[in-house]
Order: structure tokens, then C-alpha cells, then sequence
């Protein structure tokens, strides 16, 4: 008897916060205790199918349970009895290289901008079907529509930022507020620089006022010869190198993704960014499913969960970029919720520009020109060449030489 | 005074070569301990990037991969190269140089095209229908891969050993008595193992080291290399030096016990030779 009222009393405690929250708590499916989606929409339909989708995303571009924070890859796992086999590029490049070499079939891939607007024209993606992704309305209105898929047939936006200036405020004189700074000879050799064509094209591009996305060979070359003019004061052409370079106070100032800023200047406190007056380029990164995708229905699935609230801002929050769900933003603190660097006001917006996809010439020219800047040494590099030929060829024909003489003594 | 100065010399240069050596190892391992995610700033002392790798299961899958693909490509090439060895070293001397050179390829080969190849070589598979739905890129493919560019590692390891024999051991053992089939395990196989564990060790270095030839033929897995490359946007992650450092441990401890023992039967080899004398 005694034991009896025991279990009722402590049934009614566990009830007692069920009934104590409000509606939400019904609706919602809690996962773990950072994980909860909602609950109208049918998670486990896959369940028993056995079914495997291959997620393809940037490197260290989910949150994934590293470093205290919450595995959200597992978590869907947990949720869908969907099985996730979850690999990572390192740039649009090679993710687009992956894909048209027939080598891999993916289901979810998480492509920028200008390589969204490729794969439509190529013919590479599905269009979604958002009965299965009803969390699209989550999606602030300001991140859709953007000219590489005006209508969001293709893609869902997964995160977004924008370039600008990272600068050391120990090393320069006067805060930066121009693209400009970053040919000022006084900075000589403190200059980092993005070492890929495009972002590097679009520095430069801005600084002369033109637009990002060039028209016309012409433009390209013009372009180009700025960033050639560019190379004796830059230290050195550099990706991720950049985040230690400038927390270590080895560089003065260098272009980077907003989102990455934040992370160096929650290292280093010296460090400041601007956006730059003359304009940044604004990316997203989305959420797409390649023609070739085998369980679409499941990808959709995982798209809509990625745009979970506690989804997003599980990513958020270990990534490091701004969020384009509405919902996330307002969960954010307060300090980054405001931040002029990730979240920036309509002055920066209003001139901030979206890479589209070029024309086949103009990449060409772009990468051809690129490379060239890249292997052009004023010290005349290129007779180093000549002479390690001579040096090859001198050492062979010793070497033949040899041979032959060993050889006729051994005839001998 | 003078042989003074030549030893300080000949201790700085070997100070110098082991630091060049060593020292990159011990910068990564020292930031393997970092408590902030920098390369060069080091703020403090932590376990965390050690406790966080074990809980990361991309970087633990592809671990996983790259150390089952390189145990398994590497005891298939050391069989397949083993046996192939022996093979060439019955052919005539014209035929031998010919076989010999034609395996030389694909290791002066750059691995660029080695891989492209392969996977250009898979495609066509693939068009003709070989692997079904799902496609043939994966598993299969990486493993045939890395068999690939492993099996002339051992022919060019085991061959020379081959040929250092003395030829007329096997026929000595088949003279008394021996099936061919026993002379080849009792005789020769004996006097090639160490040679051919050599070779083993090196394709498993080979394939776990591997980045260019697995990129083109892993389909939609990763092997270890490809997931740090795949963090250079951001920043590769101080998970990947708790990670070298665990690596470089455990091979140094295989080195050191395998030197131990090596000495170890050395030594005892030695007190039975000895042994041996004073009966006699």
C-alpha cells in the first residue's frame, strides 16, 4: 500500500513539469537536452528503411560534438533512424570537381552562392520540394531570393557573412576604412591576402569600384594588373594561415569572412574589423540536393532539420557565422546579436554584392590571369628555371658520359 | 685542441639534423596541449583537445578507415607483390629488366596521375554498369587503389633480397628431399621475411600517408588525410595534433619494442652460439 502511493506520488512528479509547461512541450520532440524539433513534422518515417544519405559539407562547418559542443549529426541519427555519412571539402571547387567526376553521388551538399548558381545551370541539382522542408519560413526573407536561385528552387540558405578588413589596432596608425590599406606601402610586407582567385578578384574589383562579378575579359585584366601591383607589399597569399598569423601579431591587416574575425578577435583582443566603405561581398552557403540523389525525400528531411531552431543554433554557435533563421538570431546574446561585424546594419548591406556565376572565358581569364600574378617574380624568377634545365641536362650528360667510359674500359 | 673543435662541430651538426628533424613533431605535440585553438599563442595548459577527439566521430570514422584500408591494401600487396617477385626473378634477363621497369612506373609516376587514372579507369566501370545503383566509388575502389601504388613498393623491396640468395639453396633443399613446395616456405621464405616485413611497413606507411590517389577514388568516404585537409577554410583543428601526437607515440613504441626484441633474440642467439662452443 505504502509502496503503491509511493509510485503514484512520484508518477505525479514526473508528470508535474509536462503539465507545468505550457503548450510548446506537447509539440515539441526532445531529443537530448539540446536537441528538440518540432513536433508536426514526421521524423521517423524512415525509420525502418535502412536508408544511408551522404551529407557533403565544408570542413569543420557543423557543429559536431567537438569541443563542448552539441553533435547534431548523431542527434538526427538519434531522431530519424537515418544512417548519416558525413564527409567534408575544402572549397566550391573541389566540391564541384568531386561531383562531375561521376566519382561520388551525394544527397545533401552545402555549395556557396556562385557554385549554386553553376550546378543549376549544369543541370546538377533536384528542385526541393518544401512540403518536406515547412522550416523554409523560418528562413529570414532577406536571405532568399538572391539572383543564383531567385526563387529558392534549389537551395536553402545554411549560413551566410561577408568579407572585410581584419587589422591589427597596435600596428596601424589610423584604423582602416577603405580596401585601399591594403596596397598602402607603409604596411609593406604586413599585408595578407586571400589566396583564391575570386575573393582576391573581388578586393581588388571593389577598391577600383567595379563590381565583383566582372562583364568582360578586359575588366578582368585591369583587375588582375591592380592585384599583380598588389604582390611587393602583400607577406603572403594565405587561407586559414591567417587566423595565426594575425593572432600572433605577425601581419598588420588582412581580408577575411566576418564570422572567422570574431573568432580571432575573441583571441586577440587588438585585433578590430571593418567593413570596408567601398563595399564587401556578401556570401550564403546553402543547402542543396544533387540531380543524382538517390533518397530525396530523406535529404529533405535533413535539410528541415538543419533549420531546426536548436539545430541552427547549435551550428551557430560552433561555426561562428551569422544564421539567416530568424528564430536563432533572437536567441543569441545580446553582444553578438547586435554585433556590427556579423550582423551588419542596412550602410554595409546596401553595398554589399553576391558573387554569380561567370561566363566560361571570363573564370578562365580570371584563373589564368591569377596564376600568372602568382608565379610572377620581378627579381626574374624565371631564369631559375633555365638554369636548373642546364643543371639537369649537364648532370645527365655527365652521367652518360660516365657510363659510356665505364662501359669502353670494360670492352677493354 | 684542434680534434676539440671538430667534435663540437660534429655534435652541432647532429644537434642541428635531429632538430630539423624533431623538432616540428615537438611543436605539434607541445600544441596539442593548448588550451586556446591557436598555432602560435600558447595561453595554457589542457587535455581537452584529447578528451574532445575521442568524442569526434568524423575525425574517429576516417581514423578508422585509413587504418583499416592501410592494414588490409598492405597484407594484400605484400602477398600479390611477394609472389610477383618470385615470378620475375624465374623469368630470363631480358624479360626480367622489361617486367622490372614496366613496375617501376607508378612509383616515378606523380600520384596525380596515377589517381586520375584510376578513377578515370572506374568511370568506365561504372558506365558499363559494374557496381549498380549505388555506383562502384568506395570501399572497393580505394582498396583496389591503394594496392595499386603498394605492390611495386614490395617487388622493389623483396627483389634485391631475392637475388642476394644464393640460388642453389633451394636446389640443395630439394636435393634432400624437399617437395618445391617446402623448400620454398623452409628455405627461402625464412631468409625473405625480414625484407618482406620491411615492405609491408612501408606500404602501411605509404597508404596511410596517402591524400592524392585516395582523393580521386574514395567516392563518398574519407579517409583521414582528406578530413584534414577538408579544414583548411577554417582552422584546422588542435583535435588533429592531439591526434599526430597519439599516432607518433604508438609508433614509436612499436619501433622501440621491435628494437628491444631484435636485440633481445640477438643476444640470446649469441649466449647459444657461445653455449654451443664451450660443449664442444
Amino acid at each position: 500500500m505504502q509502496l503503491k502511493r509511493l509510485c503514484t506520488l512520484g508518477a505525479a512528479f514526473l508528470l508535474l513539469p509536462v503539465c507545468a509547461t505550457p503548450a510548446l512541450a506537447a509539440e515539441e520532440i526532445v531529443v537530448n537536452e539540446d536537441i528538440s524539433v518540432s513536433g508536426d513534422y514526421d521524423w521517423t518515417r524512415f525509420a525502418n528503411d535502412n536508408i544511408t544519405l551522404n551529407v557533403y559539407n565544408w570542413g569543420l562547418y557543423i557543429s559536431d560534438g567537438s569541443d563542448d559542443s552539441v553533435d547534431v549529426v548523431s542527434a538526427f541519427e538519434e531522431l530519424t533512424g537515418i544512417k548519416v555519412n558525413y564527409t567534408t571539402f575544402d572549397s566550391n571547387e573541389s566540391l564541384y570537381a568531386k561531383m562531375k567526376s561521376g566519382g561520388a553521388s551525394y544527397d545533401v551538399i552545402f555549395p556557396s552562392d556562385y557554385m549554386v548558381g553553376k550546378l543549376i545551370e549544369e543541370g546538377m541539382l533536384a528542385p526541393l520540394d518544401y512540403d518536406n522542408i515547412p522550416n523554409i519560413s523560418a528562413i529570414g526573407e532577406e536571405y532568399l531570393g538572391w539572383d543564383f536561385d531567385p526563387d529558392n528552387t534549389y537551395s536553402v540558405p545554411y549560413m551566410w557573412g561577408t568579407t572585410g578588413l581584419i587589422y591589427n589596432t597596435t600596428m596601424v596608425d589610423e584604423a582602416p576604412t577603405s580596401w585601399s590599406a591594403l596596397w598602402d606601402v607603409q604596411y609593406a610586407g604586413n599585408v595578407l591576402m586571400f589566396n583564391n582567385s575570386r575573393d582576391a578578384y573581388a578586393i581588388a574589383a571593389k577598391r577600383a569600384g567595379l563590381s565583383l562579378n566582372p562583364s568582360s575579359v578586359e575588366e578582368v585584366d585591369q583587375v588582375m594588373q591592380d592585384l599583380q601591383d598588389q604582390k611587393s607589399i602583400v607577406q603572403a597569399y594565405v587561407m586559414d594561415e591567417i587566423f595565426d598569423k594575425m593572432e600572433g601579431g605577425e601581419a598588420a591587416m588582412a581580408p577575411y569572412y566576418a564570422g572567422d574575425a570574431l573568432t580571432m578577435i575573441e583571441d586577440n583582443p587588438d585585433l578590430a574589423f571593418v567593413h570596408p566603405e567601398e563595399g564587401v561581398n556578401f556570401f550564403v552557403d546553402s543547402m542543396c540536393i544533387p540531380s543524382t540523389c538517390k533518397n530525396k525525400e530523406a535529404a529533405e528531411m535533413f535539410i528541415n532539420y538543419m533549420c531546426e531552431t536548436s539545430v541552427g543554433y547549435a551550428n551557430c554557435d560552433y561555426i561562428g557565422y551569422s544564421t539567416p533563421i530568424t528564430a536563432v538570431w533572437e536567441m543569441l546574446d545580446d553582444d553578438l546579436k547586435y554585433s556590427p561585424i556579423a550582423y551588419p546594419g542596412e550602410d554595409v548591406m546596401s553595398k554589399a554584392e553576391v558573387f554569380v556565376t561567370l561566363p566560361d572565358e571570363i573564370n578562365a581569364e580570371m584563373d589564368s590571369q591569377w596564376s600568372q600574378m602568382k608565379s610572377y617574380d620581378e627579381s626574374g624568377g624565371s631564369w631559375m628555371v633555365v638554369i636548373f634545365l642546364l643543371g639537369a641536362v649537364a648532370l645527365s650528360g655527365f652521367n652518360i658520359w660516365r657510363k659510356l667510359r665505364k662501359k669502353m674500359r670494360d670492352n677493354y | 685542441m684542434k680534434t676539440q673543435n671538430k667534435r663540437l662541430l660534429q655534435r652541432a651538426y647532429i644537434v642541428l639534423i635531429f632538430g630539423f628533424m624533431y623538432l616540428p613533431i615537438a611543436v605539434l605535440i607541445a600544441y596539442s596541449f593548448n588550451e586556446n585553438k591557436s598555432r602560435t599563442v600558447f595561453s595554457g595548459f589542457t587535455l581537452d583537445w584529447y578528451r574532445s577527439l575521442f568524442h569526434n566521430e568524423m575525425i574517429l570514422s576516417a581514423l578508422g578507415l585509413s587504418l583499416v584500408l592501410a592494414l588490409v591494401s598492405s597484407v594484400l600487396a605484400t602477398v600479390l607483390g611477394t609472389l610477383a617477385t618470385i615470378g620475375i626473378h624465374s623469368m630470363s634477363r631480358r624479360t626480367q629488366l622489361i617486367v622490372n621497369n614496366i613496375s617501376y612506373v607508378p612509383v616515378v609516376n606523380p600520384e596525380i596521375i596515377t589517381g586520375v587514372s584510376l578513377m578515370l579507369l572506374f568511370v568506365l566501370l561504372q558506365k558499363a554498369g559494374i557496381g549498380g545503383e549505388g555506383g562502384i566509388f568506395g570501399w572497393f575502389t580505394l582498396l583496389i587503389a591503394h594496392i595499386t601504388f603498394n605492390v611495386p613498393y614490395v617487388i622493389f623491396n623483396v627483389g634485391p633480397k631475392l637475388r642476394q640468395l644464393d640460388s642453389s639453396l633451394y636446389n640443395a633443399a630439394l636435393d634432400l628431399g624437399c617437395t618445391p613446395r617446402q623448400a620454398f616456405f623452409k628455405v627461402i621464405m625464412p631468409q625473405l621475411t625480414p625484407a618482406i616485413l620491411s615492405a609491408f611497413l612501408i606500404c602501411l606507411t605509404y597508404s596511410i600517408d596517402d591524400f592524392m590517389i585516395s582523393y580521386f577514388n574514395c567516392g563518398t568516404m574519407q579517409t583521414l588525410p582528406i578530413a584534414i585537409y577538408s579544414m583548411t577554410r577554417k582552422k584546422v583543428s588542435p583535435e588533429i595534433n592531439a591526434l599526430s601526437a597519439i599516432i607518433f607515440l604508438v609508433i614509436l613504441a612499436i619501433i622501440l619494442i621491435s628494437n628491444h626484441m631484435d636485440s633481445r633474440a640477438y643476444r640470446r642467439n649469441q649466449a647459444a652460439i657461445r653455449k654451443g662452443a664451450a660443449e664442444v
